[in-house]
């Protein structure tokens, strides 16, 4: 309504402009003193109203909005700030954390090898000296084997010769003469077959 | 259409006349835009300061631009001591740039351009400043037209003509908005009159210069304003902080 009203009288403005153009006057108007006390008066009013209005209305409410607006961009940073520390903070623990957890492992790590290595240490010593033990025994073994291999074979040596001799001569050959013989034979040829 | 330059600044009375006493108030075309100005001025700010959003829509950052811009203009020329001064210093610097702003648009009345609006401002500020001068500083105010360091011989003659360039304070200051404010237009209002003269034919000229003045006279208005505001910390500094 009020705009209406302004823009009918913008309006009406230009129609008198048009007229007062048509109705020429010299010299400066501004130094004809037939409106000053108009235009004083309604300078008076009109500043004096928007003064008014702006310093009591919009100019408080315009600073307010501005300081609301700064302190609510400082307590945000603030809260920013805060934040950071916190996760700044957090980083620092997580990173112990994982520094600790890595030398607990690493210690882990470490024992359990040893343990590993002992126990394989152990086993070893164990199953060698089973290894020893039943290297020691084959060997013996072997050598009572090699130590009645003459005999054995002398005691063939004598049965076969003297059934040998039975068979060519048709005669009991006595049993004593031969194995003299054989052990006479294998003593002096025995390191040739027995011999190590 | 008329030919005479100076006819723009005609005033003339829209509606009846109204008298008080032996005083004419009528309502004239002056009135008119002094109120355009002032209503534009109220509801741009009352628009840019009615939503209180973190991020200002377009109108609220006008209104706050032009609130930082005032405000820092005095703090850097007047100091924290003008501050009870800041909403009178805004409603002028708004209401000078207003008015310089609307006469730049065709067929428009320039307030500023007459003398009485431009001396009655300045002789408000130069009073006012003068009675806040004395208040605060009592007679130790008159110590303004005192310069220190000024050998005895000279003090009288220095003396005349500080009292004489404070008491012409109110003439400068509203001479300078209003002869900047008719010149402009005039000089406008004579080179369209040249187009107009010098037809299809020669008128380009003229009006390449009318395009460039009508830039000119925009950053004309823009900076009277400015200085009229800024001259007016100026001598509320004299007044607030007596620095001679």
């Amino acid at each position: 309504m009020v705009k209406k009203i302004y823009f009918l009288s913008i309006l009406f403005s230009f129609f008198f402009i048009k007229e007062a153009f048509a109705a020429e006057s010299g010299g400066m108007p501004q130094l004809n003193p037939e409106f000053w006390v108009s235009q004083i008066f309604w300078l008076v009013l009109t500043f004096g109203i928007m003064y008014l209005v702006l310093s009591k209305l919009i100019l408080p409410k315009i600073s307010n909005n501005l300081e609301s607006r700064k302190s609510q961009i400082l307590e945000n940073i603030e809260a920013a700030e805060k934040q950071r520390e916190a996760s700044d903070a957090k980083l620092k623990e997580y990173d112990e954390i994982i520094s600790k957890s890595k030398l607990e492992a690493n210690s882990i790590f470490n024992q359990a090898r040893e343990k590993a290595l002992k126990d394989i240490g152990a086993k070893r010593e164990v199953l060698d000296k089973q290894i020893d033990n039943e290297i020691a025994e084959a060997e013996k073994e072997i050598d009572a084997l090699r130590k009645n291999a003459p005999d054995k074979i002398n005691k063939i040596a004598i049965e076969t010769s003297s059934e040998l001799l039975q068979k060519l001569i048709g005669a009991e050959v006595n049993n004593s003469s031969i194995s003299a013989i054989v052990d006479d034979l294998s003593k002096r040829s025995g390191d040739k077959y027995y011999g190590n | 259409m008329a030919a005479n330059p100076m006819s723009q600044f005609d005033v003339y009375r829209i509606g009846p006349e109204i008298k008080v006493g032996a005083f004419d108030i009528s309502f004239t075309n002056a009135s008119l835009f002094m109120i355009l100005s002032t209503v534009s001025i109220l509801l741009v700010f009352n628009f840019g300061s009615k939503k209180n959003s973190i991020l200002p829509n377009k109108i609220q950052l006008l209104a706050e631009l032009s609130y930082t811009f005032v405000s820092k203009m005095i703090s850097d020329t007047a100091g924290s001591k003008a501050k009870p001064y800041f909403a009178f210093i805004f409603s002028l610097f708004m209401f000078v740039l207003f008015c310089n702003m609307f006469g730049m648009i065709p067929y428009t009345f320039t307030v500023t351009s007459h003398i009485i609006v431009t001396f009655v401002l300045a002789a408000f500020i130069f009073i006012g400043v003068t009675v806040i001068g004395f208040i605060k500083h009592g007679f130790g105010y008159l110590k303004l037209f005192v310069p220190s360091g000024v050998p005895a011989v000279l003090l009288p003659l220095i003396v005349v003509i500080e009292v004489i360039s404070y008491l012409s304070r109110p003439i400068s200051l509203s001479v300078r908005l209003f002869a900047n404010m008719m010149a402009g237009h005039t000089m406008m209002k004579v080179f369209g009159g040249f187009v107009i003269s010098l037809g299809i034919v020669g008128g380009w000229l003229p009006l390449s210069f009318s395009v460039a003045l009508t830039g000119l006279e925009i950053l004309v208005a823009f900076l009277q304003a400015y200085v009229f505001a800024i001259l007016t910390c100026i001598y509320l500094n004299d007044a607030l902080n007596l620095h001679h």
